[in-house]
C-alpha cells in the first residue's frame, strides 16, 4: 500500500511537467493542424475540430504560400532572409572573435577601459538609434565646422536605404557588444599554460588565435551563431526600418505579416507561412548543435 | 647548447612585489640546475623570466652570449614543459610534437622523422595518432617532454613536471628525465619544491626563499654543508633537527648544552671551525640530522659522552629504518619554511626526529639513551642564521 503511494507520489513531478508541455506546446500544435486545413474549415470551425472537416487536411495552404507569384512571395522573401541573416551571423562572429582574443590574451594600452567602454553598449536599444542609422545609410554623415562654413564628409552616401545590406550592417553592429562578451568570457577561461606553451614553441597571435583558440573556441561559437541567426532570421523592426516600402527586398517576416492582404483576405495562409519561416531556424539548430560537444579541452591539462 | 648567465635578476610586480632579488646564477653548458625552495619562493617567476614569459624588472639574462631579456620567447631557443602539460588538445600525439616544427616551418619528411625520432626516446610510437584526452597522466608528460624536445634546443625550462603525477610515477620519470638530459645534453633549468626531486636530479641545486638565493652547490655540499639555517632544515627527509645550545669549553673539553642535554664535541670538530671558538657560552642554533642519532643500545662502542637521554614518543618504522620522535627541553627554532607544520606546544621544547635502524627494540613511552654523532653537528649565529665554520 505505502509502495504504491510512494510511487504515485514519485510520478507527481513528472506528471506536472508533462502538463506544462501540453499547455505550451498546445498553441504550436493547433497552428500546425490549422496550416494544413481549408480556408472554409479553418473559419467555419475550431482546430480540434478537423476531423468533421469537408475537406482533408492537405498541403494546399503550403503550395499556395510557396507559389512564387501569390500570396506576397514568401520565397523572395525567404530568400532575403538568408541575405540578411547569413552575413549578420558570419560577419560579428569574425570579427568579435578577434576582438575577443585581443582582449582576453593581448596587453596593449587601455585594455580594460576599451573593454567596458565596448560591453556597456549592450545597455543600448537598438531602436533608439534607428532613425540616425537610416539617415546615414541614406544621406551619409556631415560635419559642417562653424564661422569657417565648411562641410566635412565623414561617411558618403552609400544609398542603403531599402537593401538588405542595409539591414545586416544593422544587425552586426548591435550583435557585436554581446558577441564580444560572450567570446571573451570563454576564450578567456582557456588554460593560460596552453598560450603560454604555444608562445614558447614558436607561435604568434595570429597563429595562436586560428590554430588553438578558433578550434576550442567551437561550442560558443555554435551558440552564438545559433542565437544570432534566430535573432536575425525572425527580426521584423530592423528589416521594416531600413528597407521600407522596397517590397523587393523584404525578409520573410514582412512577407508574412503582409501575407493575409487586405481585410484578411488570405489570412488562412498565415500557419503555414509561419511553419516554412520557422523550419529554417530549427534546421540551423540542428545542425549546429553537434558542436556543443562537451569536454572539449579534456586531455590539455591536468585538473 | 649553451651556457646561461643570469646576472642579478630582479622582479618587481606592477604592486610593489618583490619576488625575486638580485638572483645570479651561472650555467655551464649541458648543466642540470634545479632551482627548489618553498611555495611562493619565486623559482617559478625565476624561471618564467628566463622563458620569457615574464618581464625581467632588472639585471641581465644571457642565453649562450646573447642578452635575450628583451627577446621574444619564441626567439630564445628554449623548450619548456609545464606542470600542468599544456597539450593542444584538439591535435594528436604526433601534432603535438610536431607543433615547434610546423612553426618553425620544417619540411614534411624531415618533420617526420623528428617526431619519430623524440617518440622513439620517450616511447610513444604506440600513441602517435591519439588524443591527448585518451592518455594516462604519464602519457601526457612524455608527449610535453616530446614536444620540448623534438626541437633540440639550446635551453630546457621545466616547471614541476612531475608534481601531477602519481608517488610511483613520479620516482620513474624523475629518472627518465634525468637520463634524457645527460643523453641530448641541453642545458636544463627545472624547478621543483620537492628536495628529493632537487637533489636526485641536479648536477647542482639552487636553493630559495623569499626572492633571495641562499646556496647554490652541488647536493652533496648543500647536505653536508648548508650556508644556514633554512638550507639546512629545507634539504633533507626528515628534515635536521634544530635547537638552541651554548658551546663551552673546560681547558681542551669542548661541550654543547641544549637544555638538560650535554654533548661532547671533539677538539679536531672545533678546530675544523675555527669561527666556533668566537661563540664560546653564547647561545647559538644547533644542528642534527635524524641520521645522525642511534638507538645507543646497537651502539655499543660509542663514546659515553655523545649521547641524548630521551623518552620515545611516536614510533614509525618503514622496514629499512624505523623513525623515533622525542622532545628536548631547550628552545626551539624557526627555519623560516613557509610551507613546514608550525611547531605544536610552546617553544621551550624542541621536538626531534631520529633515524634508527630497524634493528631497535626501543617502545613508545621508554627512557633510552641516544648516541650521537657529534661530529657530524651543523652551528649557526642566532641572529643571521648563518653557519659558523
Amino acid at each position: 500500500m505505502t509502495a504504491r503511494l510512494y510511487k504515485f507520489l514519485q510520478g507527481i513531478p513528472t506528471g506536472l511537467l508533462w502538463v506544462f508541455v501540453v499547455i505550451w506546446t498546445l498553441p504550436t500544435f493547433s497552428l500546425f493542424v490549422n496550416s494544413f486545413r481549408s480556408k472554409n474549415a479553418q473559419t467555419a470551425r475550431g482546430w480540434w475540430a478537423f476531423p468533421e472537416d469537408d475537406a482533408a487536411l492537405g498541403l494546399g495552404n503550403y503550395s499556395d504560400v510557396l507559389a512564387s507569384t501569390s500570396a506576397g512571395g514568401l520565397k523572395q522573401g525567404l530568400v532575403n532572409s538568408f541575405a540578411i541573416a547569413v552575413p549578420a551571423t558570419i560577419i560579428p562572429i569574425a570579427i568579435a572573435a578577434f576582438a575577443a582574443y585581443g582582449f582576453a590574451w593581448m596587453d596593449f594600452r587601455f585594455r580594460k577601459g576599451l573593454f567596458i567602454a565596448t560591453v556597456s553598449l549592450l545597455a543600448i536599444p537598438s531602436q533608439v538609434a534607428l532613425i540616425p542609422l537610416l539617415q546615414t545609410y541614406s544621406g551619409g554623415a556631415h560635419f559642417t565646422i562653424p564661422w569657417l562654413e565648411k562641410t566635412i564628409t565623414i561617411i558618403p552616401d552609400m544609398s542603403l536605404a531599402g537593401t538588405t545590406t542595409a539591414v545586416w550592417l544593422t544587425h552586426t553592429a548591435f550583435a557585436m557588444p554581446f558577441a564580444i562578451f560572450l567570446l571573451h568570457n570563454y576564450i578567456s577561461q582557456l588554460p593560460k599554460d596552453l598560450f603560454e606553451s604555444a608562445r614558447i614553441d614558436g607561435a604568434d597571435h595570429f597563429t595562436i588565435f586560428w590554430k588553438l583558440v578558433v578550434p576550442l573556441s567551437i561550442p560558443v561559437l555554435a551558440a552564438f551563431a545559433i542565437f544570432q541567426f534566430l535573432w536575425t532570421w525572425n527580426d521584423y523592426l530592423i528589416a521594416l526600418t531600413m528597407i521600407g516600402a522596397n517590397g523587393a527586398n523584404h525578409p520573410a517576416t514582412i512577407k508574412i505579416a503582409s501575407m493575409a492582404g487586405q481585410f484578411g483576405a488570405r489570412e488562412h495562409l498565415l500557419s503555414a507561412g509561419a511553419f516554412v519561416q520557422a523550419a529554417v531556424p530549427l534546421m540551423v539548430f540542428f545542425l549546429l548543435q553537434r558542436f556543443f560537444v562537451r569536454g572539449l579541452l579534456a586531455g590539455s591539462v591536468k585538473g | 647548447m649553451a651556457d646561461v648567465q643570469l646576472e642579478k635578476i630582479n622582479k618587481i610586480y606592477p604592486n610593489g612585489f618583490h619576488a625575486v632579488h638580485d638572483l645570479t646564477l651561472d650555467l655551464a653548458d649541458g648543466e642540470f640546475l634545479v632551482l627548489v625552495g618553498p611555495s611562493g619562493c619565486g623559482k617559478s617567476t625565476a624561471l618564467r623570466m628566463v622563458a620569457g614569459l615574464e618581464e625581467i624588472s632588472g639585471g641581465d639574462l644571457m642565453i649562450g652570449d646573447r642578452r635575450v631579456n628583451d627577446v621574444e620567447p619564441r626567439d630564445r631557443d628554449i623548450a619548456m614543459v609545464f606542470q600542468n602539460y599544456a597539450l593542444y588538445p584538439q591535435m594528436s600525439v604526433r601534432d603535438n610534437i610536431g607543433f615547434p616544427l610546423r612553426l618553425k616551418k620544417v619540411e614534411k619528411k624531415a618533420r617526420k622523422q623528428q617526431e619519430n625520432q623524440a617518440a622513439g626516446i620517450l616511447e610513444l610510437m604506440e600513441q602517435m595518432d591519439k588524443k591527448p584526452a585518451t592518455l594516462s597522466g604519464g602519457q601526457r608528460q612524455r608527449v610535453a617532454m616530446g614536444r620540448a624536445i623534438v626541437r633540440r634546443p639550446s635551453l630546457f625550462l621545466m616547471d614541476e613536471p612531475l608534481s601531477n603525477l602519481d608517488a610511483k610515477l613520479r620516482v620513474q620519470m624523475r629518472a627518465e628525465i634525468s637520463g634524457i638530459q645527460r643523453d641530448l645534453g641541453v642545458t636544463t633549468i627545472y624547478v621543483t619544491h620537492d628536495q628529493v626531486e632537487a637533489m636526485t636530479m641536479g648536477d647542482r641545486v639552487a636553493v630559495l626563499k623569499d626572492g633571495h638565493l641562499q646556496q647554490v652547490s652541488d647536493p652533496e655540499t648543500l647536505y653536508a654543508e648548508p650556508a644556514n639555517v633554512f638550507v639546512a632544515a629545507f634539504i633533507g627527509s626528515p628534515s635536521m633537527n634544530l635547537t638552541e645550545g651554548v658551546v663551552s669549553a673546560d681547558g681542551d673539553n669542548y661541550k654543547v648544552t641544549m637544555g638538560d642535554q650535554t654533548v661532547g664535541l671533539s677538539a679536531s670538530f672545533v678546530e675544523s671551525r675555527p669561527a666556533l671558538s668566537g661563540y664560546l657560552d653564547k647561545p647559538v642554533i644547533v644542528g642534527f640530522r635524524p641520521e645522525d642519532l642511534e638507538d645507543a643500545a646497537l651502539m655499543p662502542g660509542h663514546p659515553a659522552d655523545q649521547r641524548l637521554k630521551a623518552t620515545v614518543g611516536i614510533r614509525e618504522a618503514l622496514g629499512a629504518e624505523t623513525l623515533i620522535h622525542f622532545s628536548i627541553n631547550s628552545t626551539a627554532v624557526d627555519s623560516g619554511d613557509p610551507d613546514a607544520l608550525d611547531e605544536l606546544g610552546d617553544d621551550s621544547e624542541t621536538r626531534c626526529t631520529a633515524r634508527f635502524s630497524p634493528k631497535t627494540k626501543v617502545k613508545r613511552g621508554e627512557e633510552i639513551d641516544i648516541s650521537i654523532v657529534s661530529d657530524a653537528m651543523h652551528f649557526f649565529d642566532r641572529q643571521t642564521h648563518l653557519a659558523i665554520r
